[in-house]
């Protein structure tokens, strides 16, 4: 069972890594994903043609391609910022649900005020719904060093079950009571719709302009202040962080709340953007916590590099909607991220080691 | 009598628990041997799959068509397994980041969705399902008998896998070896054990096991095809391994206690007992963050712990 290459840590980092890594892992996902296109039937060229063509190649995709890139940058920031601490949130996807549920509670309670406070009112809610959401995760870690990954976990899939009750199971504030067989939520009025800001042909969602601005902040909270610095204390060295008086327990309870809040704000977005309606099955099939887990992956926890990613996961979702068909089957983009997810983990080796021939003689002596 | 309903709640406890029986016990040999697998709900949907592509493709009578599938679907989550062994022991990278990545990559969005779509299994039922088995009319014996001989091929199977893992864990020197590389690989790796080796096979082997348990929901359970029908099983699986403290047989009864607590809403629905539905829904996913809470702390954590080199990647290098 001995491999015949070995890993030997790398005492200095060379500069090119720092591009070629990710550059190379992109690389080797296109080349798996062309295996598993192959191995089907399909022609690889031709289905990444059509993805680039669909999901970036004309200013109107490249409009979708921001909306579908919105909920994943608010996600993926919502991962970035648990994950630097060495919390493994992965419950982004329930706290997004609970964003949106938060959001079009006051979508429609606000219906009658002016949009400035009807937008700012589903901002909050959101944060405060998701932020709440993952507190639970945060409070039970913190007190009863419950392993989050699990609960947190749990608690998606809590949230999808209340959120299908809200909208099918009972007759609550978002269903719709005139909606007969098929039940649907209140749709917002136009009023509570979030615009988009134009530049040239290009649309932008409001909400991708305040995940920019969300992202920006985390980098200033995580870089220049603090409480980043202390985070970074207890990620790298939890006995230092001990010593230095650090209170991780009260930590790790703010950065889920934090981590939640964002992803909350992403349901927001969603909402106020796109759907103007809480869609119980929508949001569910779309699957935006677990790609969020992609995104921050893919930006090594770079809150300003989760927004450059989430575009281009964003135009590979995009063009999937658009393409679903025979040809193109659901569960291909799906693929297709997590082949961009291992090879962006397996990549991240490069950077710590160097691969070097096995000495088997040598070896087998030792063993 | 058989028909008491406390008697149907314990069948449906063995019939549901059986799958995530199977996944747990192969998350427990891969979390001994010190690698964490959250890849599990992935490989049970790419077994599942399999084993549906494998009972609709294969000619031949019944039960070669069933043992067949069974075998498809082990072969495949074994194959996911690998990956996941070949990216943790081989490449040393964040096993967690790993484990979700094999989830998103073969979960329910992702590669076990497409194969259903490109293999077209979702549209007609499985016509060779693993069918309820009673063993020489036991399932007639009162009490006893509706509840544990009223099951499939693989509730029996998994008893004796069950036995044998207890044994195999606990009274052979190989089972002491796998213990031993999941405590302390430096150590092992000094008496001369390869550690690399336990860990491929014992992931491997949770993979092929989970592969199993998700046949088991795809051709007992529905049994058809539908993305994503495992239903976070995966999930629970892995709780379930820090529920029986990493032994088997406790594995066994939380995997049957949480069995009886999915299909709660079903049996109390066809006996039109009004409860809500949705909070039956939740009970399970509830109850898991409770019970992690209670082992979380107190003395049965200190006692019964996780092995001590769970998660961490081993390099003989920095011995």
């Amino acid at each position: 069972m001995q491999s015949p290459l070995r890993l030997e840590r790398r005492l200095t980092q060379p500069k090119w890594l720092n591009w070629g890594v990710p550059l190379l892992s992109l690389l080797g996902a296109l080349i798996l994903g062309g295996i598993v296109l192959f191995a089907t039937g399909k022609n690889p060229i031709s289905v990444y043609a059509r993805i680039v063509e669909r999901g970036f190649a004309s200013t109107d995709a490249f409009s979708r391609t921001l909306i579908s890139a919105t909920p994943f940058a608010f996600t993926g920031l919502a991962a970035s910022v648990a994950f630097r601490m060495g919390l493994i949130n992965i419950g982004g996807e329930g706290q997004l649900y609970l964003g949106t549920i938060g959001a079009a509670f006051a979508g429609i309670a606000f219906q009658d005020q002016p949009t400035a406070v009807i937008i700012a009112t589903m901002i909050i809610f959101g944060m405060l719904f998701g932020g709440a959401w993952a507190a639970i995760v945060g409070i039970l870690k913190a007190k009863f060093s419950t392993n989050e990954i699990i609960t947190s976990l749990m608690l998606n899939y809590v949230a999808a079950i209340f959120l299908d009750y809200l909208i099918f199971n009972s007759s609550s504030y978002w269903r719709d009571p005139k909606s007969y067989g098929f039940p649907t939520g209140k749709r917002l009025t136009k009023n509570a719709y979030w615009n988009d800001i134009s530049i040239g042909s290009i649309e932008i969602p409001f909400g991708f302009v305040v995940a920019v601005v969300a992202a920006v902040i985390v980098w200033f909270l995580y870089n220049r202040t603090r409480f980043g610095y202390e985070v970074g204390v207890i990620a790298s060295s939890p006995n230092a962080a001990r010593y230095a008086g650090i209170r991780a327990r009260w930590k790790i309870i703010t950065v889920m709340a934090l981590s939640g809040a964002l992803a909350g704000l992403g349901g927001a977005s969603d909402v106020g953007d796109f759907r103007h309606v809480l869609d119980a099955k929508g949001v569910q099939i779309s699957g935006y916590g677990y790609t969020g887990i992609v995104v921050a992956a893919l930006a090594r926890l770079n809150p300003l590099s989760a927004i450059f990613v989430a575009v281009f996961l964003g135009g590979l979702s995009n063009a999937g909607y658009a393409l679903q068909g025979p040809d193109f089957p659901s569960g291909l983009v799906g693929t297709l991220q997590g082949l961009i997810l291992f090879t962006a983990v397996a990549g991240e080796i490069l950077t710590r080691y160097r691969i070097k021939r096995q000495n088997t003689i040598a070896d087998g002596v030792i063993v | 009598m058989n028909n008491n309903i406390l008697i149907i709640i314990l069948a449906s406890g063995v019939f549901y628990g059986t799958p995530l029986f199977f996944a747990a016990l192969g998350e427990l040999f891969t979390e001994r041997s010190g690698v964490l697998n959250l890849g599990v709900e992935g490989m049970m949907l790419m077994g599942g799959v399999s084993a549906v592509w494998a009972s609709q493709h294969i000619p031949g009578t019944s039960w070669f068509v069933v043992l067949c599938s069974i075998l498809i679907g082990a072969f495949a989550g074994a194959l996911v397994a690998a990956l996941h062994a070949f990216l943790c022991v081989t490449l040393r990278t964040n096993q967690t980041v790993a484990g979700l990545s094999i989830t998103i990559f073969a979960g329910a969005l992702g590669l076990s969705s497409y194969f259903a779509n490109v293999w077209d299994v979702a549209s007609e039922t499985v016509k060779h399902p693993i069918r309820i088995l009673n063993p020489g009319g036991l399932a007639d014996t009162p009490i006893v008998g509706p509840i544990l001989f009223h099951q499939t091929i693989l509730t029996y199977l998994s008893w004796v896998l069950c036995v044998l893992s207890v044994v195999y864990l606990f009274r052979t020197r190989t089972g002491l070896k796998l213990r031993s590389v999941g405590e302390s690989p430096q150590t092992a790796d000094a008496v001369g054990i390869n550690v690399a080796k336990y860990r491929y096979i014992h992931t491997i082997l949770g993979g092929a096991l989970a592969g199993v348990g998700g046949t088991y929901y795809s051709l007992t359970i529905v049994p058809q095809w539908v993305d994503g029908v495992t239903k976070g099983a995966g999930w629970i699986a892995i709780a379930l391994v820090i529920f029986g403290f990493w032994r088997p047989d406790l594995t066994l009864l939380g995997a049957y206690l949480f069995g009886a607590l999915q299909s709660l809403g079903l049996t109390l629905k066809s006996r039109n007992i009004q409860i809500n539905g949705s909070i039956l829904d939740a009970m399970p996913f509830i109850m898991t963050v409770l019970v992690l809470v209670i082992v979380s702390g107190g003395w049965a954590h200190k006692r019964l712990r996780a092995p001590a080199s769970l998660g961490v990647p081993y390099e003989r290098e920095e011995r």
